[in-house]
């Protein structure tokens, strides 16, 4: 094939031709990618084609040239092309073993029972997930049964090297995130409550939300967006890496080495980050109530220990291992969903995320009405 | 097939190119002709694949100049870099196909960029693209990551010639196949080197590939180009990483099945 014009401004300018005569066309001039829609394809009688005129080919105009025949005679006869180079025939050959099937299937569009389909393909694809979690919840309860019966095969390293990790790393961000809602909370309260002169309430606004409700709540999610993902990531990396594979060969159990030590390290942990929410949250609520209500560090104090029972702090506090629980089994669960490329490991990192975070809020949400009916 | 004589496509001169205290280039000089295979071969980290980064412009090199078409790849304006561009293909190792496309789309995403096509026009002239590189007709729909890893490296490689270029470059396309599929990848080359005029510049580390279609053979070693010529003048190579190179013990077994192309 003879190089193409050097410039693409040069190959912009390519000109191209097309004239019938005689039953046959004559194309000529550089039949280019850029140049093939100037020509018309209707042409109506003629018997063969003729290239002898074109300067430049390339697998563009070899299609064009191809197409064009087709189109002479779409019974199949075959029209004949004269006048190719060497070069060209070759080319065309090539192109002629890849050219698109005659009848090319037109792709539907989706209609109204494919779109019903989808809806129930995705309400039995949740109905699947929840009963794989079911199923890995309860797989991770018999393996920590097992290791309960045999202490020994306990990994109290890793335990402990996860504590850090969701715990202990975790307690700057918890202690500020709880520390600004509770300055956020008095000073919504307070402009609020001081149109009835009912300030000193803002107490128990701040008491009643941070210790029942927000600390462990927001610890919860904040965990879920840290350790959750994390989990999710280093249990699919390894999973893409063959690594579980191997353990499994070597007569390792995953299970017991991968995901048991991090579901107990957040079950450890996640009440004392509640706990440390709590304390911050108070302790942010304070400060802003004392600048911007003039209620003293003291009567705070006071009025938080006599007017706020202190089951508004164990309702918070029952709520820390389930919630524990349900962002590590779904952390380690989608983790372990992982196959062995790369997207479905971004993919399912912010499916577990997402995830954890909406059946956290889902089961606080059925905790609020089991605590209103029991009347705590 | 070679037309010698002629101005090379691409020259290399004076190559310079460290990473911190480590040199990969030192003075390095190539050229290559039009219409050639040209295959790369060198030890691990000889710098086969740094290269080739800073032939298509994706590394910077320290010194030196490297044309393409006669072009200073360094001084150009950005409109002419984006019509060098347009003259060459890159096929990376893995294929490097967009994963969020389909196979089609994936070749399309050149076109899409460079020209103003239709979308018939183009979607027709991708899916030509994808059947001359052997691909099924079922694999034009399908994302990459449902693809095996020869398939893979055949969508790359429709996707380096989707515009026609002038040079392909080929950073190890029979690495990690099986014997039958390296030995179809190598046909396949060679089949629409001839049908497309390509000229294609190869690393690899694959003799049999090196055999069957390099028309000449440039050796990575010591920080340049050790020696570059045909098959049959690596042979007479005195220094010992190439004598060992070309006379291992698989070096021979590529050899004495070279008839069987």
């Amino acid at each position: 094939m003879t190089p193409r014009p050097a410039q693409t401004e040069e190959s912009r300018s390519a000109t191209v031709d097309a004239t019938v005569s005689d039953g046959c066309v004559f194309l000529s001039g550089d039949l280019l990618i850029e140049t093939v829609e100037r020509l018309d394809r209707d042409v109506a009688e003629a018997r063969a084609i003729d290239i002898s005129g074109i300067e430049h080919l390339d697998t563009a105009g070899a299609w064009f040239i191809l197409d064009l025949g087709r189109r002479i005679s779409p019974d199949g006869d075959d029209v004949s092309i004269k006048g190719a180079s060497d070069a060209q025939s070759q080319l065309l050959e090539t192109v002629r073993a890849s050219m698109p099937p005659e009848t090319a299937e037109a792709e539907s569009r989706p209609t109204l029972s494919d779109r019903i389909e989808d809806i129930g393909r995705a309400t039995a694809n949740a109905g699947r997930i929840a009963l794989e979690l079911t199923s890995f919840l309860g797989e991770v309860i018999a393996v920590m049964g097992r290791l309960a019966i045999h202490p020994r095969r306990f990994r109290m390293t890793s335990l402990v090297h996860h504590m850090q990790q969701v715990g202990w790393n975790a307690i700057p961000i918890v202690a500020l995130m709880a520390f600004l809602i509770g300055v956020v909370l008095a000073f919504q309260g307070a402009t609020q409550l001081r149109q009835f002169g009912a300030e000193v309430f803002v107490v128990d606004l701040i008491a009643i939300s941070v210790l029942r409700e927000l600390g462990i709540l927001l610890t919860a999610i904040i965990v879920a967006g840290r350790s959750g993902s994390a989990f999710t990531a280093a249990i699919g990396s390894m999973k893409m890496r063959e690594e579980i594979d191997a353990m499994r060969t070597l007569g390792l159990n995953p299970m017991e080495i991968l995901v048991v030590p991090r579901i107990l390290a957040l079950i450890l942990m996640l009440p004392i980050l509640g706990l440390i929410a709590d304390v911050s949250g108070l302790v942010g609520g304070a400060i802003m109530s004392w600048l911007e209500l003039g209620v003293s560090p003291s009567v705070f104090q006071s009025r938080l220990v006599s007017n706020t029972d202190v089951w508004h702090f164990g309702v918070g506090m029952i709520k820390a291992p389930f919630f524990a629980l349900i962002i590590g089994i779904i952390g380690c669960y989608e983790g372990m969903k992982v196959g062995g490329n790369a997207e479905s490991l971004g993919r399912l990192t912010s499916t577990s995320v997402v995830l954890a975070i909406f059946m956290v809020i889902v089961v606080d949400a059925v905790f609020s009405v089991f605590f209103a009916l029991v009347g705590v | 097939m070679s037309e010698s004589g002629t101005e090379p496509i691409i020259k290399v001169r004076g190559l310079v190119k460290s990473f911190g205290s480590h040199t990969v280039h030192d003075g390095l000089d190539l050229d290559v002709r039009r219409g050639e295979i040209i295959g790369i071969v060198g030890g691990s980290g000889t710098g086969k694949s740094v290269l080739l980064q800073q032939i298509v412009g994706l590394l910077k090199p320290d010194a030196g100049r490297i044309e393409v078409f006669g072009e200073n790849v360094r001084d150009t304006s950005p409109d002419e870099y984006r019509n060098l561009r347009r003259r060459w293909g890159v096929m990376f190792q893995d294929g490097a196909l967009f994963s969020s496309l389909t196979v089609r789309q994936n070749v399309e995403a050149p076109m899409r960029e460079q020209l103003d096509l239709s979308d018939d026009l183009r979607e027709t002239l991708a899916g030509i693209k994808v059947r001359m590189v052997g691909l099924a007709e079922v694999a034009q729909t399908k994302y990459p990551s449902e693809l095996s890893g020869g398939m893979r490296k055949r969508a790359g490689f429709a996707r380096a010639i989707a515009l026609d270029p002038e040079i392909v470059f080929l950073d190890e396309p029979t690495a990690g196949l099986d014997p039958i599929g390296a030995a179809a990848f190598d046909t396949l080359i060679l089949r629409l080197q001839a049908a497309l005029g390509l000229t294609v510049f190869l690393v690899t580390h694959d003799l049999d590939s090196l055999h069957a279609i390099c028309d000449r053979i440039a050796v990575l070693a010591e920080k340049k180009v050790l020696a570059v010529g045909t098959m049959a003048e690596m042979l007479e190579v005195d220094h010992p990483w190439v004598h060992e190179y070309f006379h291992g013990p698989r070096a021979r077994a590529a050899l004495e099945t070279k008839g069987g192309r």
